[in-house]
């Protein structure tokens, strides 16, 4: 099938590439990009594993097609750390608070943490677990990832205070 | 000191940033792609295949069917070999399998240049089969075997049936008085569900098949795509890199041994195969259902004067693991109560299901549902009696030594355990509170204990090799057998290598990554082995080299060895502690000398020989909406004496994920299927309900902690259990919010429908 030509910022690079229009977003990631951090965990968009932010907002990337993206911004998860390799404050809050096991979620959960690290009003932690509940981890239970979460938020408004 | 300590995972960053390699992440660009075709019916015969459709597709390039694999039935079960025939696994299946025996049976291979032709011309075979009546009930399939047997070497369908007694059972029930308690107990199948799916690619190098491969048990792998091939073990090399979940599925050969052959078809070109969710569903392994039938003797002043059971384990198609479960299950019950006659009865079936397999506790989740359900049945029945003045008059004490196994309470914790979990929950003031309910949403406590082997001996081998190499900086390169499959192995290995080598936790490097051409020999991740087996194999292997190292400054210093230790790092002289030199110095003279160089390195295999149990206890507060028939876990706390913890926050990670499988095995978990054909109903994670974070309430943690005399550091094993004790402590809070007793799980809305209904509770 004749390829299309997208244009995508792509963890804040612009690049141009030839996609196959039947190519999932997930698999233009992982293989043209070698961004192998977004996961195959079910392919139809139930378990999160490959989910990316695309204009601020989080998908599951094998559910959306890799044309869909032309115009558009995306952030994986190898796009968050400094160009130094400073971990992003959700990255290293996962690392210190245990939310991480076989890591396999890790990345896709990470990304869907994003949208919620910055909403100013309070949440409570049911509305915080109801709002990454389309990722699985079977490994943790989810009690650490929410806390990595919440003291995540914590560290952003007392930033966010300190500058006022 | 390392141990102890709560430290990071040394993976923890480079799963965070996105930079680990897990099998598929390793990928050739060039690999060809294999797919799998799966039978159509659950029990019957390939008679003919028709690939002209097939075969027409651009970019197949090659169809195998089970009419081109080698006669060669082979094992598939995670367990060190046994070169004793009489206890070697069942050798029962074939590469791709002519005579099928379950609905998604293996049964031919397309391989494509990619996935869009492979699955395509797949979905072109036609297959001509003969069919037989197919057999879904483990019960059913004893009873009533048929003229067809599943498999020709069991005619009866029983893989195998095993007993025991401890003293005479029927001597003991003459004694009057007794109170005769009797019940029925079921566990349904559920899957491992990792998130990362079945997969593996294959290639040939330096005329040897490589297989990388997502799996727990890379030697033992090697050894059974061996005997698949029939080829020499020195032929086959399995990498196992990074690896997103395990829980007992990946101890077990899955994509592995086909994939060996596949890429073997095309000239050792890379193949892939990757299973989707829904084929790691139906395709690989599961939890066995099983089926309980307890009878118990009880005196009126609340000891067991004896016990029996019977129990039925479905297998499913194929052996993998067969009766190793449920004799486990059988001997647990045994183990928990070790009180009065005690006899037992347990058969492994094959039927028409999807194969079973290990899952996280192998066999113990199941019997501890039984009989922490049964028991909470006897104390309803006695005068004198509460959930936990029962359990603590009955349950294991120090210095058990098993009449089955042999094996032996080193060490226990929990009568403390339940102590403080009690404390924790509010335990007593709850059963007051919790009395004389009505109305429509009931609240209700629950508990359960359990006890847990460590490791697998002296059931099979235990065995495990390290190997530990001394940098020029004076830092140690650390290399296991044993697997890291999340639950955070490699820590705790270099926890307790830096903690008997005395050197910093930094200075312990460790690839989460095993080849079998280069790691030393470990039989993999199961059994909560690892950090109890490998562990002593870490210990022993740093005393080698830290003597080792003890020598060569001993020559460079012009001292006698005796008079050196090495301590934080540095030659001290025993006695006094006066620093003489730093390990780096001696490290880098010792690469580098012109007169004495000295790689310095040292390997130890550890041959171990015992086994301990370690327990723990769930209590469960919960919220029972009648009408709803919806239970919310208000609150829920798991209490476990590993011994010493070697890491407090992989050993709370553990506990929170096994809470976490528990909770689904109780609440919502079980794999559909329809009764007619045996095809898999919800083999996708939007129908079988796996818990997510809505789900799960806050999971809340304790440990008592007991050094363990025969554990390397004082621990026993940890990754499994924490899984066991919840769905019964679900089970019995039911109970005492609404006073119906439900003896199977999981206790979804529609089984609560039917008990409450039954119960007279819902009109």
């Amino acid at each position: 099938m004749a390829k299309q030509l997208i244009t995508v910022t792509i963890n804040n690079k612009l690049t141009e590439l030839y996609v196959d229009p039947r190519e999932s977003l997930a698999d233009m990631l992982r293989n043209d990009l070698k961004l192998t951090s977004v996961k195959h965990g079910c392919d139809v968009g139930e378990c999160g594993a490959c989910t990316v932010v695309i204009d601020g907002e989080n998908f599951d990337s094998c559910i959306y097609l890799a044309i869909w993206a032309d115009g558009k911004s995306i952030t994986t998860v190898e796009g968050l750390a400094s160009l130094e390799g400073e971990l992003a404050d959700i990255q290293q809050a996962f690392v210190d608070d245990g939310a991480i096991q076989c890591g396999f979620c890790t990345p896709g959960f990470i990304m869907s943490t994003l949208p919620l690290l910055n909403v100013e009003e309070d949440l409570s932690r049911e509305e915080i677990k109801k709002q990454v509940s389309g990722n699985f981890c079977r490994c943790t239970g989810y009690t650490n990832i929410i806390n990595a979460i919440e003291h995540t938020r914590e560290k952003i408004k007392n930033d966010r205070d300190s500058d006022k | 000191m390392v141990v102890g300590k709560k430290i990071n995972r040394v993976d923890a960053v480079t799963k965070a940033d996105g930079t680990a390699k897990y099998t598929e992440d390793l990928l050739d660009d060039k690999c060809l792609v294999a797919k799998v075709l799966h039978s159509t019916i659950a029990n019957g015969k390939v008679l003919s295949f028709d690939l002209e459709e097939a075969k027409k597709v651009p970019g197949v390039v090659k169809i195998i069917t089970s009419f081109d694999v080698p006669d060669i039935q082979y094992p598939t079960a995670g367990h060190p070999w046994s070169t004793e025939k009489a206890h070697q696994d069942v050798c029962d299946r074939k590469l791709l399998n002519t005579r099928v025996r379950f609905y998604g049976d293996e049964i031919a291979a397309v391989i494509a240049d990619d996935e869009i032709a492979a699955d395509h011309a797949r979905d072109l075979i036609k297959v001509e089969y003969e069919e037989y009546p197919a057999i879904f009930d483990m019960e059913e399939s004893v009873n009533n075997p048929g003229d067809v047997p599943i498999h020709e070497e069991k005619p009866n369908n029983v893989i195998v049936k095993s007993n025991y007694e401890v003293l005479d059972y029927d001597e003991a029930v003459k004694e009057p008085g007794l109170i005769k308690v009797t019940g029925v107990y079921e566990t349904q199948k559920v899957q491992q569900c990792h998130i990362e799916n079945a997969s593996s690619f294959a290639y040939k190098e330096a005329g040897k098949v490589v297989v990388v491969s997502a799996t727990q048990i890379p030697h033992i792998v090697r050894r059974v795509c061996s005997q698949a091939l029939g080829c020499d073990m020195g032929k086959v090399r399995i990498i196992k890199p990074y690896l997103g979940g395990g829980f007992g599925n990946r101890q077990d050969a899955l994509t592995e041994p086909l994939n060996a052959f596949l890429t073997l078809q095309v000239g050792g070109r890379p193949v892939k195969l990757m299973y989707t969710r829904e084929e790691t569903f139906f395709g690989t392994r599961s939890r066995h259902a099983m089926k309980f039938y307890i009878t118990s003797y009880v005196r009126p002043n609340g000891t067991f004067a004896a016990r029996e059971i019977v129990a039925y384990s479905d297998n499913g198609a194929y052996g993998s693991h067969a009766h190793a479960l449920v004799a486990n299950a059988v001997n647990a019950f045994r183990m928990m109560y070790p009180v009065g006659a005690i006899k037992g009865v347990a058969y492994t079936v094959y039927t028409n299901n999807p194969t079973a397999g290990a899952m996280r506790a192998y066999g113990i989740p199941q019997i501890g549902f039984a009989l922490e359900a049964h028991v909470d049945d006897i104390i309803a029945k006695l005068p004198n009696d509460d959930a936990i003045s029962f359990r603590k008059k009955n349950m294991m004490q120090l210095g058990y030594v098993d009449p089955g196994t042999t094996i032996t309470c080193h060490s226990t914790g929990l009568s403390e355990c339940i102590d403080k979990g009690r404390e924790a929950i509010g335990w007593d003031e709850k059963i007051e509170k919790y009395k004389n309910q009505t109305g429509d949403v009931r609240h209700g406590v629950g508990m359960g204990i359990f006890c847990y082997k460590t490791g697998v001996y002296p059931i099979a081998l235990e065995t495990s090799a390290c190997r530990m190499i001394l940098n020029q900086d004076g830092s140690i390169q650390l290399q296991v057998g044993a697997t890291e499959i999340g639950q955070g192995a490699d820590t705790v290995f270099s926890q307790m290598a830096a903690e008997t080598l005395s050197i910093p936790f930094e200075n312990v490097h460790i690839l989460s990554q095993q080849d079998t051409d280069v790691t030393p020999y470990d039989t993999g991740a199961y059994g909560s082995r690892q950090t109890y087996v490998t562990g002593m194999a870490v210990r022993k292997t740093a005393e080698s080299l830290k003597n080792k190292i003890c020598d060569y400054a001993a020559w460079m210093l012009n001292k006698d060895r005796i008079d050196l230790d090495l301590v934080d790092n540095h030659i001290v002289r025993v006695g006094t502690n006066d620093v003489l030199i730093s390990l780096k110095e001696v490290a880098m003279e010792a690469c580098y000398s012109r007169t004495n160089s000295n790689h310095i390195a040292a390997e130890e295999t550890h041959h171990c020989s015992d086994n301990t149990y370690s327990f723990g206890v769930c209590f469960a507060d919960i919220e029972v909406d009648i009408p709803l028939c919806q239970i919310k876990v208000n609150r829920i706390i798991n209490v476990h004496d590993s011994g010493t913890i070697i890491n407090p926050q992989t050993a709370e990670g553990q506990v929170h994920g096994g809470m976490s499988m528990g909770l689904g095995y109780g609440l919502l978990e079980k794999m559909l299927f329809d009764p007619k054909t045996g095809r898999m109903l919800n083999s996708n994670l939007l129908d079988y309900k796996l818990m997510t974070a809505i789900d799960t309430p806050d999971l809340e943690v304790a440990f008592v902690e007991p050094k363990d005399p025969s554990g390397p550091y004082g621990n026993k094993s940890l990754g499994e259990p924490p899984v066991i004790p919840v769905a019964p402590a679900l089970r019995n809070a039911v109970y005492n919010a609404t006073g119906v007793a439900i003896d199977s799980i999981p206790l979804n809305p529609e089984k609560l429908f039917q008990e409450f209904t039954d119960a007279g509770l819902i009109k």
